[in-house]
């Protein structure tokens, strides 16, 4: 029977509980530092991946935190099993993480202004979308829409789940789907791409935002770049498939540091404001019944007007 | 898993459990026993003929199938991808748009044609080509037979993740009927791009997966010998797809695949096509579109594992800590006994780090 002793042996004197050496520049971070810091190395500004609950705590105003569906958990469906059945998988991942799946959804406030939010969470499966993070991603825009507030998703994925197979596949027609009918009716989307926004998420909601924000450094990209390397042989150029990179393309429009996120998503949801555009059914009604345009996209707003 | 390939309608849709019982239910009942390897080899044999460089592809077919064939080229941005043809076609005196991925019958031409793999140009012709159809009030026929979206670096520049965002959305709000062919492979995003319709349909022997059976074996056998087992897995056949119900319908193919004959593929192709755009056309697209979106809101099963408790999650002081090391045992049983959430413990971020990305392929 091994001694358990109260000291650790010299070569051990940074405990990994206590210390995370940042994987960009080496650098031993003390834990209560690093998450004094948001978890962005001292250093070298390597941004260190957020679980779900942290990202909310960093955006959200302090207490307006609202979950919704937090009961959803995934169904193995296709009774897949590769080296491991994927219900064995869930439930690993369920006790690694104390997450039921890979995304949280809910509404809150950003800055008094009221947002219906899904935020990923990487450290289950990788993040990856099945048909619970589809329909929380899908759910989060009905609300945005049907209570007229901006929408803001938080990506964190390696893509599609495959012990998913073609259903995984189908959430990105499922989500895209929702977000074409959000668009049609003015409500803003903020997309907010994070390490690491890759395969079917990023080619699905997370490339759609009205406004796509990533942060520093994130990997964001459609194939693998071991793929895109190796099937073409080429050189990948300088910082291939990192936020900066997608800024230089023209595919994100703003890279955030994480200490400036929260004050960022203040002053962009002052103009990603949803509409308050009455359809022409509600014209037609106010010009029969004279009543002021104001009361039919008030209605409208409600719920009472049409569709 | 079944096998059947007559062509058969697809059962109604799956069912789309919002409560349910806790924890995670099973799957559907465990199949009869059937010899694995005999079952991988048949779904092999199928992952092959989609793949077979002699299958017609979407110009043969359309050539075979319909009259007055004209190709439009190019995306008014960048350039003309060969991957992806599109133009004008009748089929059964019905005007179309049609859209397809378009592979090679020699190796020449398949590097001209990059071997089906769009670039984003590609999709963003396809876009271009859905919404002149939208204005011409002409129903869109789409053909999908591809590997996957192409991966290359340059692909990437020119935004390869948006183009098909894009797309997909594009055609989920599309006012005219869109009526897709699953024809060979269906390659994940790539193929989906477009492959969003109000009728969804498969030759036989195509195959339709989230991503290639040998990427799936790579990542989760860790080793490419295993496709064989990853596609028995994903169920990647236009039986399963079909039973899944993520295909409507199946078109049967000649016996021996649909080389074999090309114009028997075809004339089948025709009829089913033609009559499925006979329904759709009458239609207004206010319905259209409401049943297009609620065919795919129902697309993938969930389950609830009932209300969430959420224990106050205490940090360990220093005491603590030097308590769990002195006392054995100790630390195993804290924080255990609740199988549902929040057993989360503090230093998560070793097992982030160890998890690779589960990247998707093209």
């Amino acid at each position: 029977m091994p001694v358990n002793l109260p000291f650790r042996p010299r070569r051990d004197a940074l405990p990994t509980d206590l210390w995370t050496q940042c994987p960009s520049c080496g650098e031993m971070l003390y834990h209560k530092q690093l998450e004094k810091n948001l978890r962005v190395c001292t250093r070298c500004n390597h941004h260190f991946r957020l679980r779900a609950s942290d990202r909310l705590a960093l955006i959200l105003d302090p207490d307006t935190w609202e979950e919704r569906d937090a009961d959803l958990v995934s169904v193995d469906v296709l009774g897949f099993v590769d080296t491991k059945a994927y219900p064995d998988r869930l439930t690993a991942a369920q006790a690694t993480t104390g997450a039921r799946d890979a995304a949280v959804r809910g509404v809150g406030r950003i800055g008094g202004q009221p947002v219906s939010v899904c935020v990923m969470d990487f450290a289950f499966m990788g993040g990856s979308m099945g048909a619970v993070v589809g329909e929380k991603v899908t759910r989060a825009a009905e609300d945005a829409r049907t209570e007229r507030i901006p929408l803001i998703v938080v990506s964190a994925s390696g893509g599609a789940r495959m012990q998913e197979g073609t259903l995984a596949l189908m959430q990105l027609a499922r989500t895209c789907a929702e977000l074409a009918r959000l668009a049609g009716d003015g409500v803003p989307y903020i997309s907010l791409m994070t390490d690491p926004t890759t395969g079917g998420v990023f080619a699905s909601f997370a490339a759609l935002g009205d406004v796509n924000i990533a942060e520093p450094g994130s990997l964001i990209g459609f194939a693998g770049s071991r793929v895109a390397a190796g099937t073409t042989g080429e050189t990948l150029p300088e910082g291939f498939q990192r936020a900066e990179f997608l800024f230089r393309h023209g595919f994100v429009d703003r890279v955030v540091p994480r200490h400036e996120l929260r004050d960022e998503l203040v002053t962009l949801l002052r103009y990603l404001r949803p509409v308050e555009r009455p359809t022409i059914v509600g014209v037609a009604e106010a010009v029969v019944t004279g009543d002021p345009l104001v009361e039919v996209a008030a209605d409208r707003r409600n719920g009472r007007g049409p569709a | 898993m079944t096998d059947q390939l007559a062509t058969t309608e697809a059962p109604s849709a799956s069912p789309q459990a919002s409560a349910g019982p806790p924890q995670i239910p099973p799957g559907p009942p465990p199949a009869p026993p059937v010899d694995r390897a005999e079952l991988r080899a048949r779904v092999w044999a199928r992952v092959q003929l989609a793949r077979n460089v002699r299958r017609p592809h979407t110009l043969e077919l359309l050539g075979l199938m319909a009259d007055d064939v004209v190709e439009l080229h190019g995306d008014r941005t960048f350039g003309d991808d060969a991957a992806i043809v599109g133009g004008f076609a009748t089929i059964e005196g019905q005007r179309i748009v049609f859209i397809g991925h378009q592979k090679g019958a020699e190796v020449e031409e398949n590097i001209r044609r990059n071997f089906g793999m769009p670039h984003p140009e590609g999709y963003r012709k396809a876009m271009r080509l859905m919404a002149l159809a939208e204005r011409l009030g002409l129903p869109v026929v789409t053909f999908v037979d591809t590997p996957g979206a192409s991966p290359d670096a340059a692909s990437e520049e020119r935004g390869q993740a948006e183009a098909i965002a894009r797309s997909i959305m594009t055609m989920t709000a599309l006012r005219v009927p869109v009526v897709t062919v699953i024809t060979g492979e269906g390659g994940s995003g790539g193929a989906l791009a477009v492959a969003v319709g109000d009728v969804v349909l498969a030759l036989e022997n195509a195959i339709y997966s989230v991503i290639s059976p040998e990427g799936c074996a790579s990542i989760l056998w860790r080793t490419p010998e295993a496709a064989q087992d990853a596609a028995v897995a994903m169920r990647l056949t236009a039986a399963d797809q079909l039973e899944l119900g993520v295909v409507d319908e199946v078109i049967g193919e000649p016996e021996g695949g649909a080389h074999t004959d090309p114009e028997a593929t075809a004339r089948a192709l025709r009829e089913v096509i033609a009559r499925h755009l006979a329904a759709l056309v009458p239609q207004h697209a206010d319905a259209l579109l409401a049943a297009r979106h609620d065919r795919y809101r129902r697309m993938g099963t969930v389950a609830s594992a009932g209300p969430v408790r959420r224990p106050r999650r205490e940090r360990k002081g220093v005491a603590d800590r030097l308590r769990d090391l002195l006392v054995p045992g100790r630390r195993e049983s804290a924080g255990q006994g609740s199988t549902t959430t929040e057993t989360a413990s503090d230093d998560v971020e070793s097992t982030n780090a160890a998890d690779a990305p589960l990247h998707e392929e093209g």
